[in-house]
């Protein structure tokens, strides 16, 4: 008898403990954009980078707070001014096992800037290396033109291929799974455009074994459809989930939050060049000198404005407010700039002393389909700065009308949003507060045309600085410049929250990055 | 009948024409896609690169001449997001919406016409007046909102259905489709059904107003006087007589159903051409945008010129060449 009770509890233990386990091999993420290609090196954009990371590693990887880890690298270190050697990890295979070697690295190098079409390149990774020499089948060295001391950095931008399946291969060849050989913790089984893309486990894999055998990400752009997808059970674990649902799902006991800030800095941008800005103007509508050039506007503009309640409100709490380009605890962040604290008062006494007590008409610009609720803040910074005098319109339109005509210089204040995606805020500064320079590469988006010849000369002397502490001082007092002087008003960083059921939860990147790696098992 | 073909084709011609005129006139006043594409830290000797890959430097006129020439050949240029041509992209995806507005339309005939016909016959009692109370709500409702209930009641509560995507598929003459294998059928259903409920309800007001005004008709009192059962009285001549609006009528919104069942295939992350039309229309991909209108245009005049056709058959008093 005992022994008949002893074989059923055996089989029911068995079952249970089968179907955990059929489970547990599988996981599905419902993702809120799909990649527009599996080409690693077709588009630089977050959806198709962060899908490359399961198939392929970097060189150089980011942890989930974006410092720098060995990836396909072990080692690397400056070997003169100008070169840079990495040492690379040996007996790593791809998944059709060929080996991986520094012939790799340099064949990844070389195709990033000959990827043909692509509307989004990778070039700036790579285009400051004049030479690269494979020292042995591990080392390599890279010679760069000037001092590069973001060289590391640059290798953790986009992720290596296999010379041998990817020599002569189109990106039409990574979409169908022929090229799309990596190193990384799954190899990709096919990609249904628009309903799913399935991996299968690399069990040879260097890194973290990982729990799952099968992956299926599908993308599901709409928010309502995500959150229903996780409630019904359809996916394990969903990303971005929006602020809206967060209370909802926060009270349900079979799900699981997991929350992190980004990189992802909402601020304002204003025209501080022309003297006839297009969307300024008196209080009659008269053409007025543009006073977005005054320091002491600028100033009252971001006292005028309540960060604390947009993160509070408007955010329903997933918002930090900021105080320069990226977080508190990132390489190059300044201790002593503050988030500008609401002071409506001053704001209106700083108007006053700059020559406008009644204050003047203003247009915000912003997109309406691009950051979370961006138009509500437009909405909501543009009701303060009436509140102080400054009678702001606002006008809104989708991302597609919007960054053409924000690029074309047709605004003068305008809300945008920018993501470090590489951790580190030397680009970010270049980009957005360097004095505008085609030739150098410049202040591509610097739509406000910023310009302190003292910032562009300490932010170049820091991009030749290879020792990093140096190198970060210089970037420091850069962005005190910039920030300073309010050549952008920041207003705050975005929170990202990831839902999953009960039993996982995720590591949360700053990035905002999905990956299996991050995601964590609790038994 | 092969005048009225030839007629039929050329005038087509010339509204593909000036449709792809219209199409790349449009995008190229909202803007430049590398703007949305690139990414913002890019250098502008990048984007410089990047619009001459795309061949986006060239004057408007060129860039649609070199289009019109492709097109010519049967290329109708690569996607600038996906680099692969829209053509193909396109192609790609319109099995699983024509699956989807297949099954759509079926359910809209199957139920529609008979409900139709039943409040038509019995209009003054309960089960007539609800067949049209439910009809007004078909109408009134908005899709995106129906279609996140059903998701809601159907996939969250109950838990009976999936809440989205295509499930698996089985490939028939490389096709693959969903509704052989019985996962994919459970996707199928609420996609379809919430596709479904507009076109049901305007069958069931058409068929019901046909038979209302048919049974009025001598034909069927002539008919009734004859000894025919009411059966076949319904069932056979009425029947005949209300097809021809409801044909035609459908026949159109069959077209629109393809065309435009972006919203359900959004709510249902539905992998047809809607989803990819949309994503497209955001950044300001025009060759899918162009290649996708194109083929829905063709698409109209052919189901326009099947409707004729079966309004022929139907109605042997029409004549297909006398329509000038």
């Amino acid at each position: 008898m005992r022994q008949k009770l002893l074989i059923v509890l055996a089989i029911v233990t068995c079952f249970a403990f089968g179907a955990t386990m059929a489970h547990a091999e599988e996981l599905t993420l419902g993702l809120k954009g799909e990649p527009t290609s599996l080409d690693p090196h077709f588009h630089n954009v977050s959806a198709n980078n962060m899908q490359s990371l399961y198939v392929f590693d970097k060189l150089v990887r980011q942890d989930t707070r974006q410092k720098l880890k060995p990836g396909l690298a072990l080692s690397w270190k400056p070997v003169s001014d100008n070169v840079w050697e990495f040492k690379l990890r040996e007996g790593v295979k791809f998944h059709d096992g060929s080996p991986f070697t520094a012939e790799d690295v340099k064949f990844t190098i070389e195709r990033i800037p000959n990827v043909p079409n692509s509307p989004s390149s990778f070039t700036g990774f790579v285009s400051n290396i004049r030479k690269i020499d494979i020292v042995d089948p591990h080392t390599i060295r890279f010679t760069t033109e000037a001092p590069a001391p973001l060289l590391p950095r640059q290798m953790a931008a986009f992720p290596i291929i296999s010379k041998k399946n990817a020599e002569g291969a189109s990106t039409e060849d990574f979409n169908s799974g022929k090229a799309c050989i990596g190193t990384g913790a799954y190899a990709l089984v096919k990609w249904e455009r628009g309903d799913k893309i399935i991996y299968k486990r690399n069990d040879n894999y260097w890194g973290e074994k990982m729990p799952w055998e099968k992956i299926i990400v599908r993308p599901i752009t709409n928010d309502g459809t995500r959150v229903a997808a996780l409630k019904s059970g359809d996916v394990d674990m969903i990303n971005f989930v929006p602020p809206a649902d967060v209370e909802g799902l926060a009270g349900n006991k079979k799900l699981v939050l997991s929350e992190s800030p980004s990189t992802r800095l909402i601020y304002l941008h204003l025209d501080t060049d022309r003297d006839d800005s297009p969307t300024v103007s008196g209080n009659n509508g008269e053409k007025i000198k543009n006073p977005l050039k005054d320091f002491r506007v600028r100033k009252a503009i971001s006292k005028a404005i309540n960060r604390r309640a947009i993160a509070g409100r408007i955010m329903d709490g997933l918002a930090v407010p900021a105080s320069q380009m990226v977080p508190d605890g990132y390489e190059g962040t300044s201790k002593r700039l503050k988030p500008e604290a609401y002071d409506p008062k001053g704001a209106k006494a700083l108007l006053a002393d700059a020559g406008y007590p009644e204050g003047f008409k203003l247009v915000i610009h912003g997109p309406n389909d691009r950051y979370v609720n961006d138009a509500d803040i437009a909405q909501a910074v543009a009701q303060m700065l009436t509140k102080i005098g400054i009678k702001t319109e606002v006008n809104t339109m989708p991302k597609s009308v919007y960054f053409g005509r924000a690029s074309k210089l047709e605004f003068s204040f305008m809300l945008v949003g920018w993501a470090t995606d590489t951790g580190e805020q030397s680009n970010c500064i270049g980009a957005l507060l360097h004095t505008y320079d085609k030739e150098k590469g410049f202040g591509s988006s610097n739509r406000g045309r910023y310009s302190n010849p003292e910032l562009d000369a300490t932010l170049e002397e820091a991009l030749v600085t290879v020792d990093p502490e140096k190198h970060n001082e210089l970037i420091i007092r850069a962005t005190e410049m910039g920030i300073g002087d309010l050549g952008i008003i920041p207003i705050h960083y975005q929170v990202n929250v990831w839902a999953s059921k009960k039993g996982l939860a995720y590591d949360g990147r700053t990035d905002g990055y999905t990956l299996p790696r991050n995601v964590k098992v609790n038994k | 009948m092969l005048a009225f073909l030839i007629r039929r084709i050329s005038q087509s011609i010339v509204v593909l024409l000036v449709m792809s005129v219209l199409v790349f006139g449009g995008v190229f006043c909202i803007g430049n896609p590398v703007d949305i594409l690139i990414a913002p830290d890019a250098t502008p000797a990048e984007r410089d690169r990047a619009i001459h890959e795309l061949g986006l430097d060239k004057p408007l006129p060129e860039q649609y001449m070199r289009f019109l020439t492709d097109a010519l050949h049967g290329d109708l240029g690569n996607s600038f997001v996906y680099n692969e041509p829209a053509l193909k992209l396109i192609m790609q995806r319109m099995p699983a919406t024509m699956e989807l507005a297949v099954t759509a339309m079926l359910m809209a005939v199957f139920f529609g016409i008979p409900l139709g016909m039943i409040a038509g016959i019995k209009s003054d009692t309960l089960l007539g007046r609800s067949i049209m109370r439910f009809s007004i709500l078909g109408f009134s409702l908005p899709t995106f909102w129906v279609g996140l209930m059903f998701i809601i009641i159907f996939s969250v509560y109950l838990g009976w259905l999936p809440s989205g995507g295509r499930g698996e598929t089985v490939e028939v003459l490389g096709v693959p489709v969903s509704f052989l294998s019985w996962d994919g059928i459970r996707h199928l259903i609420l996609p379809a059904m919430n596709l479904a409920l507009f076109k049901t309800s305007l069958a069931i007001r058409l068929s019901r107003a046909g038979v209302q005004e048919n049974i009025q008709m001598d034909y069927v009192k002539f008919a009734r006087a004859k000894g025919l059962s009411n059966t076949r009285i319904i069932g056979l001549h009425v029947m005949k007589n209300i097809m021809i609006p409801v044909v035609t009528v459908l026949g159109m919104e069959f077209g629109g159903l393809i065309a435009f069942a972006v919203v359900t295939e959004t709510i249902f992350s539905w992998p047809g051409m809607g989803k990819l039309v949309i994503d497209s229309i955001g950044v300001l991909d025009r060759p899918v945008i162009v290649a996708y209108l194109l083929i829905t245009v063709t698409m109209f005049i052919i189901i326009n010129l099947i409707v004729d056709i079966i309004y022929s058959i139907l109605d042997p008093r029409v004549r297909l060449g006398d329509q000038n």
